[in-house]
């Protein structure tokens, strides 16, 4: 991988984001109470410096290759491109990365950063739990106690992934507060940071959260887009035409995108999950459905009321229900760079049983929804029009709730 | 000059340090905490904050986080809040009024909008726990204009260069948050706060109140002897939420207020 850290000229460029307050034109920036803002700017510091120097991106990358098996495959999908009968379809497999999802390369990088500050405890919420195992995992390679904030609704409904977080040594804390979901996980996580102050880090799941947290996170999944670059070259001899990635938080599609965002050719389609379609109440659409306002130290769109109150977010896929977004894909949103389209529970469910029977891949419900749009996609377009699809997560954790969408028991 | 600058004086004439009362808006009735909120002047309290409810009170801990849930329940909202608001300044002319909240209610209601009905409801000060000074600049300069005061909270992680930027277009006063923590949680140090107040005073002239983890009479009495004025929330908070029904809850919590006063 190149690891080369000053990148190209910048000036006038998509990636040059964001300003020095953590803005992506209107959205980020440090939307935190006083009790926060010191430790915030104590990351952007930690982060800033770790970015500058070459020993913490060799030590990134050697772990990227050794523990989480990186660079993941870019695979040419035959049969999915014959069925489809249009555009010439790749998957980038970050499904089997350790831990069976890309999360574990934003832990990674984190936890290295947690490390140089001297925090010898880390936190993090989690939804679905991905986040959550992928966090345990990287404190039990680096001896750290974890302690991890999950709704105790999600706990009810993820137990495999309870399971697994016990088994690696965290300590899984159900979160009863406001409504016991993936909001106020993270809500907790905030206030036990802040009292927490001196020995914690807090790592968070997402491109959200108050600046340095969009970018950091963005800068560590960026692995991934910069992968296919090179792949796609050593493959093809060129860029591909367009990427789809899932969008809840948007940890996996900035990871893929941003290292193409000055390639004005590549087209992007960011994929919300509509649940019952963004025009009810059960979605989890926050470009397609939501609006403008202030949330978990950010400015970006938000599933709200008209009295500026948040309300749930609904997805089959645990993974996309978040009734926020990352402040980057708002402003990409915005500009028109990144097309956002939305794909509901149905759609999303049909798509898993597709790739599952076409590839021989089970895909988790978020990259689903992608390929959901893949399907719609790819007839539509010339059979030499390269399109890549972040398949970000394996479906081992999803079958139970697909076994009762499809009327089926699992002993 | 300000309510709350007048009412700071006065007490300072006095020799005496104010009392800060927090309740939440709607919380846990509309009714309900219209009823208390009158009756706290005449209980001793000199500064009434009003919560404004707001689904994720990120900086708040378990006591106040139930109370916006309850009042939104209950169909609470920043319209209601502001007129619950106007209703209080009608019956109290001199008390100084002072909402509290989160930013995103009031951008979702617009800052220019929300700067003229709070202006026009009689409010005095602004605490915006997630507005931080490098964010303000959408609301701050039309308060500026409109006198209303931007309150400040300070850390005892507010030190050196991030202080000048804490104080740099503060006004009122200073909302001094005693622990490292969230609302009604832990106790405090006073030695530490103590010093830092008298670094902080070394730099403003803004009277300092304290606020987070204090409770009884007892804390207020502690704290009344560092800090200018003495916050309590939670507690009273909680006391409501313990008694909402049981008809002698605006009586019980006016004796608590009283006794948070006499410990002053």
């Amino acid at each position: 991988m190149n690891t080369k850290i000053k990148q190209d000229n910048l000036v006038n460029s998509l990636r040059s984001m964001p300003d020095d307050q953590g803005h992506f034109g209107l959205y980020g920036g440090r939307y935190v109470a006083e009790t926060l803002m010191p430790l915030i700017l104590e990351v952007e510091k930690a982060w800033h410096e770790a970015r500058d120097d070459q020993k913490f991106w060799d030590e990134f990358h050697a772990l990227a290759r050794d523990y989480i098996g990186r660079p993941s495959p870019l695979y040419y999908a035959e049969a999915t491109t014959k069925h489809l009968g249009g555009a010439k379809v790749y998957f980038k497999r970050d499904e089997l990365n350790h831990t069976g999802a890309h999360k574990i390369n934003h832990c990674l990088g984190q936890i290295l950063v947690a490390k140089r500050m001297g925090k010898p405890r880390i936190i993090a919420e989690t939804g679905a739990g991905q986040h959550g195992v992928a966090t345990a995992t990287v404190c039990a390679l680096f001896d750290m106690p974890c302690t991890v904030f999950m709704g105790a609704e999600d706990v009810e409904r993820q137990k495999p992934n309870v399971f697994r977080m016990k088994l690696l040594g965290a300590e899984v804390i159900p979160v009863t507060s406001g409504s016991g979901t993936l909001k106020d996980a993270m809500n907790e996580a905030l206030r036990h940071w802040v009292a927490n102050v001196d020995d914690t880090y807090y790592l968070i799941g997402t491109v959200a959260g108050p600046h340095p947290f969009p970018e950091m996170v963005r800068d560590f999944q960026s692995v991934m887009g910069k992968e296919v670059r090179e792949q796609m070259m050593e493959k093809e001899g060129r860029l591909p035409d367009s990427l789809v990635a899932c969008i809840g938080g948007g940890s996996n599609s900035m990871g893929l995108f941003h290292p193409f965002l000055d390639d004005t050719d590549v087209q992007m389609f960011g994929v919300e999950a509509g649940g019952f379609g963004v025009d009810t109440d059960k979605h989890a659409a926050s470009l397609n459905g939501g609006d403008v306002g202030i949330l978990h130290g950010m400015r970006s769109y938000f599933l709200q009321n008209d009295d500026g109150q948040i309300t749930e977010a609904h997805s089959i896929s645990a993974g996309l229900d978040y009734p926020g977004i990352g402040p980057e894909h708002a402003y990409l949103h915005d500009i028109e760079r990144i097309n956002y389209v939305s794909v509901t529970d149905d759609e999303a469910l049909e798509a898993f049983q597709m790739l599952t029977k076409l590839e021989g891949i089970i895909p988790a419900l978020e990259p689903s929804h992608a390929f959901a749009h893949v399907m719609r996609l790819a007839p539509t377009l010339p059979k030499e029009h390269i399109l890549v699809m972040n398949l970000c997560g394996r479906g081992d954790k999803d079958i139970f709730t697909v076994a009762e969408k499809l009327g089926m028991e699992i002993e | 000059m300000s309510r709350i600058k007048i009412k700071f004086e006065q007490l300072n004439k006095e020799g005496r340090k104010g009392l800060v009362t927090f309740v939440t808006a709607g919380d846990p009735s509309l009714q309900q905490s219209r009823d208390v909120l009158m009756a706290l002047p005449n209980s001793g309290a000199d500064f009434i904050e009003v919560g404004m409810p707001f689904s994720d009170p990120m900086a708040d801990g378990p006591a106040i986080q139930a109370s916006s849930l309850r009042a939104l329940e209950g169909g609470m909202n920043l319209t209601k809040t502001l007129e619950l608001v106007r209703e209080l300044r009608a019956a109290h002319d001199k008390t100084p009024i002072i909402l509290m909240g989160y930013y995103n209610p009031i951008y979702r209601y617009g800052c220019e909008k929300f700067i003229e009905s709070v202006s026009e409801c009689g409010v005095d000060g602004l605490i915006i726990v997630d507005l931080p000074p490098e964010e303000d600049y959408e609301i701050r300069p039309m308060a500026v204009e409109a006198g209303i005061d931007i309150i400040r909270l300070m850390t005892p992680t507010t030190v050196g260069t991030r202080l000048d930027t804490v104080l740099d277009g503060a006004s009122g006063f200073l909302y001094y948050v005693s622990i490292t923590g969230v609302t009604g949680t832990k106790s405090a140090n006073i030695d530490e706060i103590s010093k830092h107040i008298d670094v902080i005073k070394s730099k403003t002239d803004l009277p300092v109140a304290v606020g987070f983890g204090i409770k009884t009479p007892e804390d207020v009495s502690a704290m009344s002897k560092i800090a200018d004025a003495v916050i309590v929330g939670s507690a009273i908070v909680q006391n409501m939420a313990e008694h909402k029904n049981d008809t002698e809850m605006k009586a019980l919590i006016e004796n608590q207020v009283k006794a948070l006063a006499q410990a002053l």
